[in-house]
């Protein structure tokens, strides 16, 4: 398939008249595809793997056949199971609600924010702006030691407390919803939203009805980028999460981490595959299907501020 | 639809529909400001109080127990210094093993991590994103193929590599025929240190790429065929037009993944619990926590001071420009009351134009 492709692709539109490429041009292209085919086995391999195991038997852990070997589905029931004192299935509950709960918040601020830095000139913007950029720089650990003790003051590390997550993953979400609005803002025909204005709308409606709708997109992305990030979220949680099994408030990043097996030190490889795979798989959907818009939201921010 | 193609409204109608704004801007964008002083300030602020507090308790090193207290700059002494308390008053050098005595080590090996994972994702990176920029089939494969590892949870990547690792795992299986012997991937020293590098790049490439491709994507295709009209060669065209053209990119890429690096914590803690020199400044911090949290502020502050010193340095003096302020915006009109281009938008109206 690669060398008969090669033209077309290698030469696009311009080389359809011209001559035939020449030697020299299909080297080139063979190399692309080559590393084409190095950042696809880059990306897929180690995921690969990490699912091949988890629905390979215990006792063939180690197997390096590179296929669907020694097929079962135990692992995941081991994942789930709360025997050996794990509790998976609560924990990607957890997940789900400190996830949704940090998104909800840091879009609700975060899309006012954006509009204004994207729409406005006031006073100290820049500054603003500056501001907002170092929050999304800040180091996670330098909140730890103080809102653990803190935390622990106010009992929030007993009991069912998911705020005590909730709460300190705003400083790293509520910065990046607001870069990632910022940037896509920039792009939409505010010219709309002037005439809008002119046709008697408030600046209410006129956001509402006309701009929010072509916003639509952008702020759907911003919020899939915000809840990956509180959704992989580690450091924090592994430190203000409650891990009594009455009240367990620990995230799947921090459970799948502490994961324990049948023996105090003997790692469950192939349990812990198992729930990586029901962690990443959903993410991975995601990602599939919005591809385009994530890698926009990505770099958005990156190359055009 | 319609209406924006009909003529530009006149001047004063516009002028109109922006008065206020400079008021109204800061109300929407108040929020943020007291939500960020919430969970961001606040703590910082405490933990600079704390800082300054002893930690009360028994000291591991003398066993006395410690009163709390203005402790002065002894918890910064404690770590910049590496030195300890003892019996009786006064300080000497941390003992060997104390959390104390790590402080520079940790640091050395957080440098390390930081120079080599990105030094080797920007050159992965580039490559990466000059093989995406040229036309190919397929190129929804390719982009799905590299979000994978960005979207994977760090601290499912650590797990992943932990097993990759593990000495009957599949990578040394794969070594084993270029006739490497077998590594302690996560017990070892320096293959421990290096099974992060891997790691943080296999992860975290896919975002430099795609955020210089994004950068190689703005560069036009006239300059290119000028160049080749000129007979530059590959190298001159690299260094010469590329490189230059996504420095600013390149740069914002490149600080933000410093400042990740800085701080990295998931994937040393989970696949070596920080033992064997892989204890990162972060992760000394969350060790310290529990033996003492007024020395674990300390130490905290001090890594946040080190990381806005790098972000300050890459912003300031590497060209890593993340504002992008519009052209001809330069910082001095912050101070001034009117800007120039404010007369028909900002603060030079507000009362006049509600007035009216």
């Amino acid at each position: 398939m690669t060398t008969e492709a090669l033209p077309v692709t290698a030469g696009a539109a311009e080389q359809e008249i011209g001559p035939p490429p020449r030697r020299k041009d299909r080297g080139k292209a063979v190399r692309s595809y080559l590393g084409l085919a190095i950042i696809v086995l880059w990306g897929l391999a180690p995921f690969y793997w990490m699912i091949v195991t988890a629905f390979r038997q215990v006792g063939f852990t180690f197997v390096t056949t590179p296929w669907f070997t020694h097929t079962t589905l135990d692992n995941f029931r081991t994942a789930f199971s709360t025997a050996r004192g794990n509790h998976f299935g609560q924990a990607l509950l957890n997940s789900v609600i400190i996830g949704v709960a940090t998104t909800a918040i840091a879009m609700l601020i975060g899309v006012f924010a954006a509009y204004a830095l994207a729409r406005m000139q006031f006073r100290f913007k820049y500054l603003i702006l500056g501001i907002i950029l170092g929050a999304s720089m800040f180091p996670g650990v330098a909140l730890v030691s103080p809102l653990f003790s803190l935390f622990s003051n106010i009992g929030w590390l007993q009991g069912w407390n998911y705020q005590a997550m909730i709460l300190p993953d705003i400083s790293f979400a509520l910065p990046l919803a607001i870069y990632t609005l910022t940037a896509f803002f920039g792009e939409l025909p505010w010219d709309l939203e002037e005439a809008a204005r002119i046709d008697g709308c408030t600046p209410g409606q006129a956001f509402r009805k006309v701009m929010l709708p072509l916003a639509a997109p952008g702020l759907f992305t911003t919020a899939i980028l915000t809840f990956i990030s509180a959704w992989n979220e580690f450091l924090l949680a592994s430190q203000l999460s409650n891990s009594d099994p009455h009240h367990y408030t620990v995230p799947v990043t921090v459970a799948i981490a502490s994961f324990s097996g049948a023996q105090p030190h003997q790692e469950p490889y192939t349990a812990v595959m198992a729930a990586g795979t029901i962690v990443t798989v959903p993410l991975i959907i995601l990602v599939l299907v919005f591809q385009k818009a994530i890698v926009s939201g990505l770099t958005a921010g990156g190359v055009k501020g | 639809m319609a209406a924006a193609t009909v003529a530009p409204a006149p001047e004063k109608t516009r002028k109109s529909l922006r008065a206020g704004e400079g008021r109204r801007g800061i109300l929407l964008v108040a929020p943020t400001l007291v939500m960020l002083a919430v969970v961001i300030l606040y703590p910082l602020v405490r933990a600079v109080i704390q800082s300054f507090q002893k930690d009360e308790g028994l000291n591991p090193a003398t066993g006395m127990f410690v009163q709390g207290g203005y402790a002065g700059l002894s918890n910064y002494s404690h770590w910049l210094l590496q030195q300890c308390a003892v019996a009786g008053g006064g300080t000497q050098p941390c003992p060997e093993g104390t959390l104390g005595s790590q402080f520079w080590g940790a640091f050395g090996i957080t440098v390390f991590w930081t120079v080599v994972s990105v030094g080797i994702e920007v050159i992965l990176g580039l490559w990466f994103a000059t093989i995406m920029n040229r036309e190919f089939r397929g190129r929804g494969l390719v982009r799905a193929a590299i979000l994978v590892p960005w979207a994977i949870p760090t601290a499912v990547t650590a797990k992943l590599w932990f097993f990759i690792y593990a000495y009957d795992g599949v990578l040394n299986h794969i070594l084993g025929f270029a006739g490497i012997p077998p590594q302690l991937w996560t017990s070892d020293t320096w293959p421990a240190r290096m099974g992060v590098v891997i790691a943080d790049v296999w992860k975290t490439t896919p975002f430099m790429a795609l955020l210089i491709l994004a950068g190689l994507q703005l560069i036009s295709k006239d300059v290119y065929e000028a160049a080749e009209v000129d007979g530059a060669s590959r190298w001159q065209v690299f260094t010469q037009i590329t490189l230059p053209l996504i420095k600013v990119p390149l740069m914002v890429a490149v600080l933000f993944r410093v400042l990740d690096v800085m701080r990295i914590f998931d994937l040393p803690y989970i696949m070596t619990g920080g033992a064997n020199g892989t204890t990162s400044l972060s992760i000394l911090v969350v060790k310290q926590i529990r033996q003492g949290f007024n020395s674990a502020s300390a130490l905290s502050t001090i890594v946040f001071i080190i990381i806005a010193l790098t972000a300050f340095v890459f912003v300031k003096f590497l060209g890593a420009d993340v504002i992008q302020r519009p052209p001809g915006y330069t910082k001095r009109k912050w101070f001034r009351r009117k800007p120039p281009e404010a007369s028909q938008s900002v603060e030079a109206t507000p009362e006049g134009a509600e007035a009216a």
